[in-house]
């Protein structure tokens, strides 16, 4: 038997809603993406009997068209957690906005895309590379949801069917957004492909538990990892709250 | 001066004709009840529109279908419902005194008559198109000047077009993009149906204003609904019952003409409804699909037989899905490399020993 004697810790990093997001997002982007294609180019189905005896493209539309409603509300959830979730979930991990996360992105690009180093960067929630990664899926998704809601709203009486058809109309009508809708799929096919990679990736070589934590929402984390970064928290806390409410910060579960 | 309905009697129509015509018109534009007497009471006491057309880059097939309305009445009784002070394929006269007709009929109805425009505007050199020694541009610019509103006629003056199709070569450009501040109609199709051109004549009359817009400047009364919601072979579509090839028993059958490319999901027109020639057929019930006429930028989107168009800029043809699946390729194939390359360069780290000091004795055994 091999085994390695090492401080690790277990630090709760995925909530509950978090996790819930991810995996009806992963669900709601394999099936739009495997109804979305169909429609794009439908199997041959050949038989002699009359329309009234089949719907099977009006089911397979309805499906798309409702997991497209699903993804929208679960997006708007994960909205609303990024401003109340714990700090690995929060809306700032996702915009690089400091010069940490810069530096941060571009040591991860040295470390695990280019492959220039061996020496890990260690992070406890996303890297920054990652979180920025996710705020572009997440911009697609807000294109992909409008030009999808352009195009399904044009022919009902949807209350936001006013706006839809002024930025269709807007955008030259059908072609376009068609268009942008089918090619946007496979960027979400190419994210796909590399997300799963990089899960394997990590977890092949830091093994710290990373593919299970969107599971269970726990990490294993190196001891001194995690001493530094509650210490680099506190620093950051005291300067605007009182020692008190900082530990209290700290302890609680959810933070 | 004459009212319409009083010139279309001395020209010998009977009252029955007249009032048939109106209710045709009130029904098409999806009036209510008391629609027909509207159009009624317009006819009978207003004077009759005067409207100059002009003929830029395009192939007259607009006025092909306008003089060759569906219904007969229809057809006659437009040409008498407008004053066609000019129209250079029509018109009787020509030469100096057909210039000089329309300058005077400009001026005498400035800020008055409507502006017909068929056919792009080349911005190019003045050797693409010009009028009497006037360039199309300018001889547009000029016309446009005095003109109430501006009614464009078919794909042409609406968004260009085949003339303005990838490369362009005569700069050709739509009406709305050569002239603003002026209420401009957009009368969309290749050729649009004559009985919606009738249409909108026939409401600026009645109405003395422009019907409801949407913002490509289509009037909603024709162009609301897409081809495809208002084909017969809808429920072709929605039980998943294609043509596969145009030779094949699916076709006989009159299956959905979407795996052919039908464009009628992408377009907005009255053809599934009003249809062609005496409300005979349209495209797609004679077999072929759709093609997007009434589309901006349509002649661009080519095959038409193919759902989802090639890329352009790529030489060859290229679909949106085969660049995907390309880049997917790709893309698995970097992973695969990027996952050998980690197995030679990390392999200190996977097998523990290359991140943070292990000892010997940390390791029990193997």
């Amino acid at each position: 038997m091999r085994s390695v004697r090492r401080n690790l810790r277990e630090v709760y990093v995925w909530q509950l809603p978090v996790r819930f997001f991810h995996w009806i997002n992963a669900g709601c982007i394999i099936v739009l993406c495997i109804t979305g294609y169909i429609i794009g180019d439908p199997p041959a189905v050949q038989h002699a009997t009359e329309a009234i005896y089949n719907y099977w493209f009006g089911w397979l539309r309805l499906t798309h068209l409702a997991v497209g409603m699903i993804f929208v509300v679960n997006i708007g959830m994960r909205v609303y957690w990024a401003f109340a979730g714990n700090r690995f979930a929060k809306w700032f991990n996702f915009i690089p906005l400091t010069k940490e996360q810069w530096k941060s992105i571009f040591a991860t690009l040295k470390v695990d895309v280019l492959l220039l180093t061996h020496h890990p960067v260690y992070d406890i929630g996303h890297n920054s590379l990652a979180a920025t990664t996710y705020f572009g899926l997440f911009l697609l998704s807000i294109v992909q949801a409008l030009t999808g809601f352009m195009m399904m709203f044009v022919t009902t009486n949807n209350v936001g069917q006013p706006v839809t058809d002024w930025m269709l109309f807007g955008m030259d009508g059908f072609y376009v957004v068609r268009y942008i809708h089918h090619f946007l799929m496979w960027a979400f096919v190419l994210f796909m492909i590399v997300h799963v990679y990089l899960v394997f990736y990590h977890d092949y070589i830091e093994r710290n538990g990373i593919a299970s934590s969107m599971i269970g929402g726990w990490k294993f984390i190196k001891e001194e990892v995690v001493e530094d970064y509650l210490k680099d928290i506190n620093e950051e806390c005291l300067k605007h709250h009182t020692e008190a409410e900082c530990q209290a910060d700290e302890d609680d579960p959810d933070a | 001066m004459a009212t319409i309905y009083e010139e279309l009697k001395a020209k010998g129509y009977t009252r029955r004709e007249f009032l048939k015509f109106c209710g045709i018109m009130a029904a098409m534009m999806g009036l209510q009840k008391t629609g027909a007497a509207q159009i009624v009471e317009a006819l009978e006491t207003k004077p009759r529109v005067h409207v100059i057309w002009d003929h830029f880059q395009e192939c007259t097939c607009c006025s092909e279908s306008f003089i060759r309305a569906s219904h007969p009445l229809v057809g006659k009784i437009l040409l008498e419902l407008i004053s066609l002070d000019y129209d250079d394929t029509l018109m009787a006269a020509s030469g100096y005194v057909a210039e000089a007709n329309k300058e005077g009929a400009i001026k005498d109805n400035y800020g008055k008559y409507i502006l017909c425009v068929e056919g792009a505007i080349p911005t190019g050199s003045y050797g693409y198109c010009t009028l009497a020694g006037t360039s199309a541009l300018d001889s547009f610019k000029h016309d446009a000047e005095g003109a109430a509103a501006i009614i464009a006629w078919g794909n042409c003056a609406c968004s260009g077009c085949i003339q303005a199709a990838h490369p362009n070569p005569t700069g050709a450009k739509p009406v709305h993009k050569l002239i603003s501040g002026k209420p401009i109609i957009n009368v969309q199709g290749c050729p649009p149906i004559a009985d919606v051109m009738a249409g909108v004549i026939v409401y600026y009359t009645t109405f003395e204003r422009l019907p409801e817009l949407d913002n490509m400047g289509r009037p909603k009364m024709f162009y609301k609904d897409r081809i495809h919601d208002t084909c017969y072979r809808r429920a072709f579509y929605d039980a998943g019952l294609f043509v596969q090839s145009f030779d094949d028993e699916n076709a006989k059958r009159g299956y959905c003409l979407y795996y052919m490319g039908c464009k009628g999901p992408n377009t907005f027109n009255s053809c599934g409804v009003l249809r062609w020639n005496d409300c005979i057929s349209y495209p797609i019930q004679s077999g072929h699909p759709c093609i997007g006429c009434a589309e901006p930028g349509y002649f661009d989107q080519e095959p038409f037989y193919q759902h989802i168009p090639s890329v352009h800029g790529i030489g060859i043809e290229a679909t949106a899905d085969k660049i995907g699946a390309a880049a997917a390729v790709a893309t698995l194939a970097g992973i695969s490399i990027h996952a050998v390359v980690t197995n030679i360069q990390k392999r200190k780290l996977i097998q523990n020993s290359g991140d943070f000091p292990v000892t010997p004795d940390e390791v029990d055994g193997n």
